[in-house]
């Protein structure tokens, strides 16, 4: 082991990331609710605002999207500001500033005025929450011109993406899979990332693509052992990036195998399965040998948490999908 | 129509008014001043007549005049050191030419041809807004930016900076605003929240928006507020001068209700004869706030002909210009939709313009070449 590799866990892995950025660049800030003494409610900004002090780790008003717009003006003076929205069912009083303030500032100015901002939302399902407390609503902002939306699986993309995310001069939205929080993994604390909008083939496999992102790539990564057990042999994609959608990656892969399963926890209705699978169809259509199945929530509001483990996309149901693709 | 209890320097005949606090502040303002600020305000207007003709002629999509609110524009701008940073709403034609912007580049929004038109960072004067109450909240962070730039209270009146932040009564009832105030109070931010109080949100009379008048919700988010007479030039320019030198030196935001009137309809699409009467619009012609500046240099002997003559001859020129420029503006490029959409590349956004370039080309004939821009 390289003496700059730790076992950390994903939440470990964006704290020790935004403490980099924070440390190389003093236009760095962090801004959100609790996010100082008490270290945010998941603790991802645990001791911060005791080193940076309470300037540029800064509890704010409990108020989205005075976060959010009072961001984009710090952006405009030149700061980086990095917002906490506490949990991603609260992020809907800022959606009208992140979507048509911040993802068309570029675009409105004709590239004078960069806002370089992240906005953090801890997102999905299986922490047994109330409502609102479990919500996946990537789609919503990766349907708006202007923003990347991205969301890291694992404790290494979580230590560099949170970084790249940070040096970026688009607006970022970071979906951080609050269900895999306490993942542990090796992380190279040395390493730098190879850029926000790629995929990465998390297993390489023959026989079938399963496209995954943020808390999903876990569970497609069991689905392809079990597979395995009976001799089936899946490719496992994480997506990394929902705006950009690397296609390439994802076609890639899918002329290989002829096969494609797609796996959130958003509903599958409008989301990405859809679209990758529009995709999918419109570029390797003679490749397939099945249709793009779907696996993701319900078009149902997310359940109370007694239900969440029927509504969420459970190993089971990822191999049901698989095997229904394989039988065609 | 009750007057309420405002700050007033100039009545609406044009006499002079003691303030205890403010007279001071005017102090300063000689004839040359005053006559600055009267041709402001009278270019202004002049703006306003020719784009809201050139709408009418089909050479503007859409206008939103600021006729009526001239003073509390000018006034309130010429209180501006040149490193302050103004955040407008959409109307604020006269805050933007005081501060440099050409008004041919403001039309370019009305024309269709530009979402911004001009580059913020040349006059500190940032894009319009138009999702009313936003940019309350930039203006709020971009004053949280500067004391951090440590750049508040330095005591050197050419580095202590302060931002302005401009808005209407409607406004005032949107989230957006009201969490302005909160982070702008708990942040002690050196900002100035300006709001032009002109009666009406289209349709809307200020009932609709607030129980009490609008200067006393500032006080309830401890925001030091004040209530001007919006057509008195001199007035706005006192309450504006004190509010920034007390943003500047580090004691926080300030409210300023600058009671006025939209005297034309709310933009070209609208009509005023809908929902207010022609009294009432008869009753702030009389306040019309060029007409009391006008009476005031008379009344001093300081409208020459000489300068009367020059402000002519400079409003037809301009009007000229405008009318030149603004029917030269053509449409961009193509192409240009899918520019900055991102400030680094995006395979998505690259994709569709490399297919929509394509798609375009296939109805050209052989031998011809695409000819972007003009006529589209």
């Amino acid at each position: 082991m390289s003496p700059t590799t730790e076992r950390i866990t994903l939440a470990k892995a964006i704290n020790l990331g935004m403490r980099r950025a924070l440390e190389q660049d003093p236009k760095v800030m962090l801004m959100g609710e609790d996010i100082g003494k008490l270290g945010g409610v998941f603790r991802v900004t645990d001791g911060l605002q005791k080193d940076f002090g309470p300037d540029r780790v800064v509890d704010t008003p409990l108020a989205e999207s005075g976060i959010v717009g009072t961001a984009i003006g710090l952006a405009l003076r030149g700061y980086r500001p990095v917002c906490e929205i506490q949990f991603d069912g609260f992020i809907f009083p800022a959606f009208d500033q992140i979507t048509t303030q911040l993802a068309k500032m570029h675009y409105r100015s004709r590239g004078r005025l960069q806002l370089p901002v992240v906005i953090r939302v801890p997102f999905g399902g299986g922490i047994g929450a109330v409502e609102h407390h479990s919500e996946s609503p990537e789609v919503l902002f990766a349907h708006t011109a202007g923003l990347r939306v991205v969301s890291p699986a694992t404790p290494g993309d979580a230590f560099t993406m949170i970084q790249e995310a940070i040096a970026s001069p688009d607006p970022v939205l970071f979906f951080e899979p609050k269900g895999r929080y306490w993942d542990k993994a090796e992380v190279d604390l040395d390493a730098v990332g190879g850029g926000l909008d790629k995929a990465r083939v998390a297993r390489r496999g023959n026989d079938l693509t399963l496209v995954a992102h943020g808390p999903t790539v876990t569970t497609a990564l069991k689905a392809a052992e079990a597979a395995a057990a009976d001799g089936t042999s899946i490719e496992v994609i994480d997506l990394r990036s929902i705006s950009p959608l690397d296609t390439a990656t994802v076609a890639e892969s899918v002329r290989r195998t002829g096969r494609c399963v797609v796996v959130h926890e958003a509903p599958v209705l409008y989301g990405t399965g859809g679209e990758v699978a529009a995709r999918i169809t419109e570029e390797c259509f003679f490749h397939l040998e099945a249709p793009v199945l779907r696996v993701g929530g319900f078009h149902a509001p997310y359940p109370v948490a007694r239900l969440e483990h029927e509504y969420l996309p459970s190993l089971d149901r990822v191999l049901d999908a698989v095997d229904r693709t394989l039988a065609v | 129509m009750n007057e309420p209890d405002l700050v007033q320097l100039l009545s609406p005949t044009g006499h002079r008014v003691d303030h205890p606090d403010y007279t001071p502040r005017i102090a300063h303002l000689d004839a040359e001043a005053l006559r600055g600020m009267h041709r402001d305000m009278v270019l202004a207007r002049r703006v306003d007549s020719e784009a809201t003709s050139l709408q009418r002629q089909g050479e503007l999509a859409l206008y939103a005049q600021a006729l009526g609110q001239e003073a509390a524009q000018v006034g309130s701008a010429r209180a501006l050191a040149t490193q302050d940073y103004v955040f407008p709403s959409y109307r604020e034609h006269a805050v933007a030419q005081v501060r440099g912007v050409d008004p041919v580049d403001i039309l370019k929004l009305f024309r269709g041809v530009d979402h911004g038109g001009w580059d913020p960072a040349e006059h500190n004067v940032h894009l319009y807004t138009l999702v009313i109450g936003s940019h309350t909240l930039h203006a709020t962070g971009y004053a949280m930016g500067i004391q951090r730039d440590g750049l508040v209270g330095t005591g050197d009146p050419s580095r202590d900076t302060a931002v302005v932040a401009y808005f209407g009564d409607g406004a005032t009832a949107q989230g957006d605003t009201n969490e302005a105030f909160v982070f702008a109070a708990v942040n002690n931010a050196p900002i100035v929240l300006f709001c032009q109080n002109n009666q009406w949100a289209i349709s809307e009379p200020t009932e609709k928006q607030s129980r009490v008048p609008i200067v006393e919700r500032g006080r309830g988010f401890g925001v030091p507020s004040v209530r001007v007479d919006g057509n008195d030039v001199l007035a706005c320019y006192a309450v504006t001068a004190e509010a920034l030198e007390r943003a500047r030196s580090g004691g926080g935001p300030t409210f300023i209700e600058a009671y006025t009137y939209r005297m034309g309809a709310h933009t070209t699409s609208d009509d005023p004869t809908r929902y207010r009467s022609a009294a009432e619009e008869e009753h702030w012609r009389q306040r019309d706030p060029i007409d009391r500046l006008t009476a005031l240099l008379e009344a001093e002997g300081e409208l020459t002909a000489e300068y009367q003559e020059a402000l002519a001859a400079e409003a037809e020129v301009l009007g000229e210009r405008l009318r030149a420029e603004v029917r030269a503006l053509e449409a961009p490029a193509t192409s240009s939709m899918f520019d900055n959409v991102y400030a680094t590349p995006h395979a998505v956004v690259d994709g569709e313009r490399a297919w929509f370039a394509e798609y375009e080309a296939s109805f050209l004939a052989d031998g011809e070449s695409a000819t972007e821009g003009a006529g589209r």
